[in-house]
């Protein structure tokens, strides 16, 4: 069972209170965008085995939408933090960098 | 190779089975092979078959990272249909159903194929009128299903609870020529074959980078070395993204979990594939007399090949619904695969931007019923270089144009 701290309401919430909503910081493409930048937004996605950026909402919780830094691999929760954010913060880099030495960071 | 036939089970005996052979070999890989497929997996190893039964290429590797036929190919629930509302669809995964009809004799392989039917439930009045079309669908394509009422599936299903405490059971899809297979078998049997043709199987070899010259492959890195080749076929369901990464083009995939659980063996009490896509269950029973159940899948990006127990609960919760009589039996065991999932539920049997790559899958929750027609279709791509008929609709280009093959049975899960 995965557990993740909702980062507005504190409550460290099991997977079964939560809804997975995919890639995270994916870069929204409108009307004025080429197919294959549309494709790329719909459909495209980084599918990392390893340290993954990703949306989650705490549906039966607060309701509120949150970004969580994982492994693919072993499940492990580097950090959970607000979505209100383009780019994953310092501190949740910094986090990641300390328990995986060698990832090659955020693109 | 030696056949197999009661002649050899009558003649090894007489001999203690000393005369049996290696059903394939274990060769050290050359320097060069004019086809390389990584993954032997069914999709992979069927891919090699028909590319030497079709096409008459037999100088193939066939790369494995850990044991053939160890990743989805061994860990699925072993259900073969057809019924499939679109057409691209319902015609690559019907040459597939009917490709099983004769696998045990085109390979000499039992793969124990057991056309004892499928049953798809309709539980809700929208689920009626759909599964009536995809059988109005399936008779255009060809495809022999017919939608049944309820007295009928419980003429077939005698241990089924029509009156469930949330949904009754209102009728079925039925296709009476689906049903299921020995899942080992068919990659044993393919690999048997193939090895036979003099293709190399090599297991254990992972493959670690994919090395090109000017928009072409030229081989691959693994752990036994580089393997030069001709043209490269990547047939990896879950590691898909992995493979494409090395090969330098991004796929519109995502790694999830899939799992399932069977019970304790029980004497024969059903012998129909029950699927019952609202409460969200599916269950047949083996040879052995485990009833073989399928699980959901995990909504999140995934490599783990294990499941989570809440997903259990809901599927044994939704199978106890459906089948009272198994509400006091023990589960044996339980596992997950990593699979391919794409943006429409349909998978991808394609050019890649590697002129002389070919890549195979996406069958997401739902590939063991489609290996041989896969294998067959992938065959056809990876020798003439472009997409015969049951292959063209299933190219990524699709993504591009919006022309989806979006399935209504592809509900993600019971696929």
């Amino acid at each position: 069972m995965l557990i993740l701290e909702c980062p507005y309401c504190g409550v460290a919430a099991d997977e079964t209170e939560l809804s997975p909503g995919g890639e995270a910081h994916l870069v929204r493409q409108g009307p004025g965008s080429s197919d294959q930048e549309l494709e790329s937004y719909l459909f495209g996605r980084k599918n990392p085995k390893g340290v993954h950026f990703e949306r989650w909402r705490h549906s039966y919780g607060c309701g509120k939408w949150f970004h969580a830094a994982r492994c693919t691999m072993t499940l492990e929760v580097f950090a959970t933090y607000s979505a209100q954010t383009p780019v994953p913060p310092k501190n949740v880099i910094n986090a990641i960098k300390a328990k995986r030495p060698d990832w090659e960071g955020w693109t | 190779m030696k056949r197999y036939s009661a002649f050899a089970i009558a003649r090894e005996a007489a001999r203690y089975h000393q005369g049996w052979e290696r059903a394939w070999a274990a060769p050290t890989p050359k320097a060069h092979y004019d086809v390389v497929i990584v993954g032997a997996g069914g999709h992979g190893l069927a891919t090699a078959y028909y590319l030497g039964k079709n096409f008459g290429i037999t100088n193939v590797a066939v790369i494995e990272k850990g044991w053939l036929g160890g990743g989805n190919t061994g860990r699925n629930t072993t259900i073969i249909r057809s019924n499939y509302l679109q057409d691209p669809s319902a015609a690559i995964y019907e040459k597939a159903r009917s490709l099983y009809e004769t696998m045990s004799q085109d390979l000499n392989y039992n793969v124990m194929f057991s056309p004892r039917g499928v049953m798809m439930l309709a539980q809700t009045e929208h689920e009626v009128r759909g599964y009536q079309r995809t059988a109005f669908a399936n008779a255009l394509q060809g495809v022999e299903t017919k939608f049944i009422g309820p007295e009928k599936v419980k003429e077939l299903c005698p241990i089924i609870s029509l009156d469930g405490p949330r949904y009754p059971v209102l009728g079925a899809l039925y296709q009476a020529r689906g049903g299921t297979a020995r899942h080992d078998a068919v990659a044993w049997g393919y690999a048997r074959a193939c090895s036979d043709m003099g293709m190399d199987i090599i297991q254990q070899c992972e493959v670690t980078g994919v090395r090109s010259e000017a928009g072409q492959v030229t081989g691959v890195e693994t752990s036994k070395g580089h393997i030069g080749c001709g043209k490269l076929s990547i047939v990896v369901a879950g590691h898909s993204g992995q493979l494409a990464e090395m090969a330098g083009f991004r796929l519109p995939m995502e790694a999830i979990a899939l799992q399932a659980l069977v019970s304790e063996p029980i004497k024969p009490c059903m012998d129909v594939v029950i699927m019952a896509n609202t409460v969200h269950g599916y269950m047949s029973q083996s040879d052995k007399g485990e009833m073989v159940i399928g699980g959901g899948t995990d909504g999140f990006n995934n490599y783990t090949q294990r499941g989570s127990f809440h997903h259990v609960e809901e599927t044994v919760r939704a199978l106890v619904e459906t089948f009272p009589i198994i509400s006091r039996l023990k589960m044996l065991r339980q596992w997950g695969g990593i699979v391919d999932m794409t943006g429409d539920r349909s998978p991808i049997i394609t050019k890649t931007p590697l002129g002389n790559c070919f890549l195979n899958g996406g069958w997401g929750t739902g590939g063991f019923k489609a290996i041989p027609g896969s294998g067959w279709a992938m065959a056809e791509l990876v020798a003439k270089g472009e997409p015969g008929p049951l292959a063209a609709a299933f190219g990524m280009d699709r993504f591009v144009e919006g022309r989806f093959i979006d399935e209504s049975v592809a509900a993600g899960v019971a696929h």
